[in-house]
């Protein structure tokens, strides 16, 4: 009879430092031996000790720090014999124990069960026994990962999604023209209260960062043309450079810029977290459309306060060039006043309306369209309310671009 | 294991908790003995969850202390409680996983956030985890398409991950059907069995409390206080209270009966 006794110490003995990092994530109540931290006689140690066929394995020490490479360290070189028939432990000078003890046996249980090793957790304490009782016998397979999809399927897969989600933009864009219509002779299933709040989100409560950032446009506007106008001695002429660029295009910009960060985010948001706690499907089991419950105040708010918000940014950044040109330029306060009204006429200001009216709509519609089709995690609200804030601004811009290219071949 | 410790694991005196002018409890007192299972029982709205709240740390008292070991926890500060709460394992209710990550990576954080291990011991760990609450399938599956079940059990394998000496339950088998229910409740007996952790829990569903629990206290709706201390199974059989009375028995007391 020969006996083969192998000494294996799990790897964890010999790098102190895990050790005292888990030691230290179980918190005072296991503080006792958290400044002893390697005790060479309470280090967990696995001895093996092989009989013919048979294996005791004895544990000893405390296994409260688990180990770098799970059972495989400890087993690799047991496993290597090809007699191998029973596995039995003795735990009787085994000290404390948690997980890491359950993962070592739970190790050896799964390497055993293929080869039809008999493993005898006699040995083992009986509340380790217990726990080993609801773990599987067998390692789970492997996660296959999915086969990727041919590139040509992927093409066609995104085109089919892009053309989804046209349909429903259009459908959306269609569904909430109808719903105005209703709303217009107090027939869409909409809150008063909503709309109010709505209104009052989308307008007062915008009315500062508008104005802050218009005066500021037009006072920078107002520093940028007041040098080189002054070399041509055509200082008079800042309150047309003035007033034409607040009027076409800064104040509907802007405005239309301040209000996809502060409300189309706020609009994607809301309606992403709402679909992540179920409150959607609350509406429709009720029967209260989405469409006209939540996303017709908004966009019906939205669109008709952009072009007002427009109308006090053109004046609060006319005023914001008016306070640079008279400190700077030593005009006379009625002389631009007069010189203002002769260069911005009714035509430029309703041109500014149009676009911020488009605006508006684009906004709202964006942030609710992105906040609907969100997912359900706390990440995709996040996404919504980016997202829903990059379609707006590009959205923006490119629709600036389409009115300025309207306007030069209509000659307004 | 530590199970043979009787010294309470535990300690509440004179315990005062409210929101702002609002006092939810007050004069609460009791001790949960290391390797009990130790219930927190009253009617809806009597504050159960909110005593929860001092006990974890996330809500400071009006009054009282809370001890854990030696440790005085709200005499502590931030660092030390924190360092203190990592024996703790809580299951909220519902779960309350991180909707952004699978259910692996919900168990994985504290292991990856508090410990050194490498990425295969963490994955072992998570794995054993799981396997121990019974989830061997949808261990990849974000928290939003799992049921409440299996997010019950991912939220039980997270509070478990640092191997807590100390595991907190709110309302663990809330929303489970009676089956599912008793799964849970013999996990959480199997659990306490195996690894010798003291486990608190709030709950008001009376099949649980008699099946599982072995100390409590009875908080009380209309005085705010506790008005029961004792196993739920005792309570019932021999509490002379009439609230506690009808509760136990799931009657209606002569306060809230219905008229004639």
């Amino acid at each position: 009879m020969h006996a083969l006794v192998a000494l294996i110490r799990p790897c964890v003995c010999q790098r102190t430092d895990p050790a005292s990092a888990y030691r230290h994530a179980q918190g005072p109540l296991r503080r006792r031996s958290r400044r002893t931290v390697t005790v060479a006689s309470n280090n967990p140690r696995v001895t093996t000790q092989v009989n013919g066929g048979d294996t005791l394995i004895t544990l000893t020490g405390d296994w409260t720090t688990p180990e770098d490479r799970g059972a495989d360290g400890a087993t690799a070189a047991l496993f290597d014999r090809k007699d191998l028939t029973a596995i039995t432990f003795d735990s009787s000078r085994l000290g404390q124990w948690n997980s890491s003890l359950l993962v070592f046996l739970s190790g050896i249980r799964f390497a055993a069960a293929p080869r039809s090793i008999r493993v005898d957790d006699s040995g083992i304490p009986i509340a380790a026994r217990r726990l080993l009782a609801l773990l599987p016998q067998q390692a789970a397979p492997p996660v296959t990962r999915p086969k990727q999809t041919p590139w040509i399927e992927r093409i066609g897969l995104r085109t089919i999604a892009q053309w989804c989600e046209v349909v429903a933009v259009t459908m959306l864009v269609g569904g909430q023209v109808l719903q105005s219509g209703a709303a217009l002779v107090g027939r869409a299933r909409m809150r008063r209260v909503d709309f109010v709040a709505c209104m009052y989100d989308a307008g007062i409560a915008a009315l500062p960062m508008v104005a802050l950032v218009n005066v500021l446009v037009g006072a920078i506007l107002a520093f940028v043309g007041a040098i080189e106008l002054r070399r041509f001695g055509a200082d008079i002429y800042i309150a047309n450079l003035v007033g034409l660029a607040q009027v076409r295009e800064m104040a509907a910009v802007m405005t239309a810029i301040v209000m996809s960060g502060r409300t189309g985010g706020a609009y994607a948001a809301e309606i992403a977290s709402m679909q992540g706690s179920n409150e959607l499907d609350a509406l429709r089991v009720l029967g209260i459309p989405v469409q006209d419950y939540l996303v017709l105040p908004r966009v019906l708010a939205l669109t008709l306060m952009t072009p007002v918000l427009y109308l006090y940014g053109s004046a609060v950044g006319i005023l914001g060039g008016f306070a640079v040109a008279v400190s700077m330029l030593n005009i006379s306060p009625e002389l631009f006043m007069t010189q203002t009204r002769c260069a911005v006429t009714m035509h430029q200001v309703l041109f500014g309306l149009t676009k911020s009216l488009a605006f508006g709509a684009l906004i709202a519609l964006a942030g609710c369209r992105i906040g609907l089709k969100a997912g359900r995690s706390a990440t995709d609200v996040g996404h919504a309310a980016t997202s829903a804030v990059v379609v707006s601004i590009i959205g923006i811009i490119m629709l600036d671009a389409v009115f300025a290219v309207c306007a030069n071949a209509l000659n307004i | 294991m530590d199970q043979e410790h009787k010294e309470p694991v535990l300690q509440v005196q004179g315990l005062a908790i409210g929101y702002g002018d609002q006092q939810v409890q007050h004069d609460v007192s009791f001790d949960v003995k290391a390797g009990s299972i130790f219930a927190i029982m009253g009617p809806s709205g009597c504050g159960k969850s909110t005593l929860l709240k001092a006990l974890i740390g996330l809500l400071r008292p009006s009054a009282g202390m809370v001890h854990f070991g030696a440790q005085d926890y709200w005499s502590l500060n931030q660092g030390q409680r924190d360092d203190l709460g990592r024996c703790f394992g809580v299951l909220f209710q519902g779960g309350a996983l991180w909707s952004s990550m699978s259910a692996a990576e919900n168990v994985a954080l504290p292991l990856q956030m508090f410990t050194r291990l490498g990425a295969a011991a963490i994955d072992a760990l998570v794995q054993l985890k799981l396997s121990l609450v019974g989830l061997d399938s949808g261990r990849t599956s974000m928290p939003a398409d799992l049921s409440g079940g299996m997010r019950q059990r991912v939220g039980l394998a997270r509070a478990l991950a640092l191997d807590p000496r100390i595991l907190f339950l709110d309302e663990p088998s809330a929303g489970l059907d009676p089956i599912a229910a008793k799964r849970f409740d013999d996990l959480i007996l199997q659990l306490r069995d195996g690894f010798g952790v003291t486990v608190v829990m709030v709950s008001h569903e009376l099949p649980s409390l008699f099946g599982i629990c072995d100390d409590g206290v009875f908080l009380d709706a209309a005085t705010h206080t506790v008005i029961g201390h004792g196993a739920p199974a005792t309570l019932r059989d021999s509490s002379t209270d009439p609230t506690v009375h009808a509760f136990m028995k799931r009657e209606r007391t002569a306060g809230n009966a219905a008229p004639a």
